[in-house]
């Protein structure tokens, strides 16, 4: 009895921790009219046209980033699976680079090769363009999805369904995109959702990069406002839970996933 | 000319220090035929099924199914159907979308795909099942949708690499039943691997005895229960009594220091050590005068249920002696000196000198 108490009164202290500040935010962005609980600020937020044009960019990125991403790694990391086993510990430790490497010194080493014309002046300088800002979000969105790819691949029994798959007919684009990915949906789902929050809320790169990113702007407001920070962080936590939630709905609903579980 | 063709098959795997799978494999199978490949794991059977499949290429040799040269042909061209013993199927699809698979990638017409579908799940018995998905069906049921999914796109040759061993006894024994069943009605070609001796006696019109990469032995069923060619196939198909005899001439062979006679001519010379093999169950508890007589005597008795199994030991070397048991069998006592016998043609001699 005495013991449980213990435990329970540690649950509650841990909680708090994580729960007060985040209470803290919500009532003060709740705060901008003295005396009444009021709106207000998000009005402010969303009336801004500058949070709807920033808001969307980084949606465009977030949502390029996940796309390429997955049609780069996806296979991959079916490839290492498949045929080179011994690379996976090689691709597990690139994987950690981005967490490594601070982002400052990556955005530094893409300004510096990228503000150069490229291919011997065939392609102009990459740095003024969004590719650069997707392929670095894919850097730091690398070991997310791998390792989510990763994880799916080996619940399936990659192997036995490749040639299952082939003894059918099928070439290698229908064994990935009918077999591969279908298997693996929760998996990338998890991948790209993370990736999502990363990109969404990511500071560093897109303002080095001066780029008209969420999360430079919501810097911007935090140093030039009162209450709407407060608001816009309520906001993106909001989104971030909305992702985990639409993680948690998708892997409980798809058909076959009790098999895999059963078959881990 | 044969329907699939193995000829000097050769597989090496690994680099430097490489090792060989199968050696100078050939075999003829013939349209509709049922082959198994018999062996322990390790003997290269489930190697030279890959092979045939497409999943490994052989070092040497080559394999033609239908009069064309199949070796360097990628899987997904060569229409083999192939069941795993992990089922295999693709967990996220159905039932019926599991078999018609094969049929989209060949690019089938939708009405001909729902009606091959609907003639396959009939096939195996699952007619109610086709909108399930693979985890609502039992291990036996799984098994069908796969064989059902590898026959539907009409493969040339069927292959299956020990389908049953991931089931229960019972329906181990149904369900092969059912795959002797559909294969005989559809006169697939098919070559099953297994390492069960029962399977492969009762399924196979031929089997393939293998060791250590090599073939021991392809014969009919009979034949290799009945005169198996090499020691190791002897002591594969079940409890054989192995003994070492020294030939004294083309029909007699010394044995513990007694003589006994062969039927057959014995193809080794005067004085050499030969390995005989003597069913348990041909060797009798009574000396009725005729045949062998053989000395020995009784170290234990062990009760089998239908069997009744007598150890015996003459000189220095044991053998077994099975008899029915029924409530009437006298028995003799652990201990004492027993003659039995046996036909000449019960002892078998087999073909290779013996080393040691």
């Amino acid at each position: 009895m005495r013991q449980k108490l213990w435990s329970w009164l540690w649950v509650v202290l841990g909680a708090l921790y994580f729960v007060v500040p985040l209470y803290a935010t919500a009532d003060f962005s709740l705060r901008a009219q003295k005396g009444v609980l009021s709106l207000r600020a998000y009005e402010n937020v969303f009336k801004d046209p500058k949070f709807a044009e920033s808001f969307l960019f980084s949606l465009q990125m977030a949502v390029l980033t996940i796309l390429v991403s997955l049609i780069l790694i996806v296979p991959t990391a079916y490839w290492v699976q498949l045929r080179l086993p011994k690379l996976r510990r090689v691709m597990e430790f690139l994987t950690l680079f981005p967490f490594v490497v601070p982002a400052v010194v990556l955005a530094f080493g893409l300004i510096r090769i990228y503000s150069r014309p490229q291919l011997g002046g065939l392609l102009p300088p990459l740095l003024n363009t969004p590719a650069l800002l997707v392929a670095s979000y894919m850097v730091l969105a690398l070991p997310y999805v791998y390792r989510a790819t990763d994880t799916g691949l080996r619940a399936i029994d990659v192997h036995t369904l490749t040639e299952a798959a082939q003894s059918l007919g099928a070439g290698w684009a229908t064994i990935l995109f009918r077999v591969i990915f279908p298997n693996l949906r929760v998996a990338l789902l998890s991948g790209a959702f993370l990736t999502f929050a990363t990109v969404m809320g990511e500071f560093t790169l897109a303002s080095l990069l001066v780029k008209p990113a969420f999360g430079p702007y919501m810097q911007l407001l935090a140093s030039s406002k009162v209450y709407e920070p407060s608001a816009i962080a309520v906001i993106s936590f909001s989104l971030t839970w909305a992702c985990i939630g639409i993680i948690q709905l998708v892997g409980r609903r798809s058909p076959g996933q009790a098999q895999l579980a059963a078959t881990k | 000319m044969a329907f699939l063709e193995l000829t000097h098959i050769r597989k090496e795997f690994g680099g430097a220090n490489k090792a060989v799978a199968v050696r100078d494999f050939n075999l003829q199978v013939q349209k509709g035929e049922f082959v198994s490949f018999l062996g322990t794991s390790g003997c290269g059977k489930t190697t030279t099924l890959r092979m045939i499949a497409g999943f490994e290429t052989p070092t040497q040799g080559t394999i033609t199914i239908n009069g064309k040269d199949v070796t360097s042909v990628p899987p997904n061209k060569r229409n083999v159907g192939m069941v795993f013993q992990s089922y295999a199927l693709f967990p996220h699809m159905s039932v019926s979308d599991n078999i018609a698979f094969g049929l989209k990638i060949a690019r089938q017409s939708s009405s001909d795909m729902k009606q091959r579908v609907s003639e396959m799940l009939q096939l195996i018995g699952l007619e109610q099942m086709g909108s399930r998905y693979p985890h609502q069906l039992s291990g036996g049921q799984q098994q069908r949708v796969a064989l059902a999914r590898a026959i539907a796109i009409r493969p040339q040759v069927l292959l299956l690499d020990e389908p049953l061993s991931a089931l229960d006894a019972k329906i181990r024994v149904s369900l092969r039943e059912e795959i002797r069943g559909i294969q005989k009605r559809l006169n697939i070609t098919t070559i099953y691997v297994t390492h069960d001796l029962e399977e492969a006696l009762s399924l196979s019109d031929r089997v393939v005895v293998m060791n250590a990469g090599n073939i021991e032995q392809v014969g009919t069923p009979f034949e290799i229960y009945n005169f198996p060619a090499t020691p190791f196939v002897a002591s594969f198909v079940g409890t054989l009594n192995q003994l070492k005899a020294t030939v004294r001439d083309a029909h007699t062979i010394v044995f513990e220091g007694q003589t006994l006679q062969v039927a057959e001519p014995i193809a080794q010379k005067p004085g050499e050590v030969v390995d005989i093999a003597i069913r348990p169950e041909m060797i009798l508890l009574t000396h009725t005068g005729q045949g062998n007589a053989l000395k020995a005597r009784v170290t234990e008795i062990t009760f089998l249920g239908a069997v009744v199994r007598v150890q015996l030991k003459a000189g220095q070397t044991v053998f077994d002696l099975d008899v029915f048991n029924n409530p009437n069998l006298k028995l003799p006592e652990v201990g004492s000196e027993a003659t039995v016998s046996f036909a000449p043609e019960a002892v078998r001699v087999m073909g290779g000198v013996v080393s040691s």
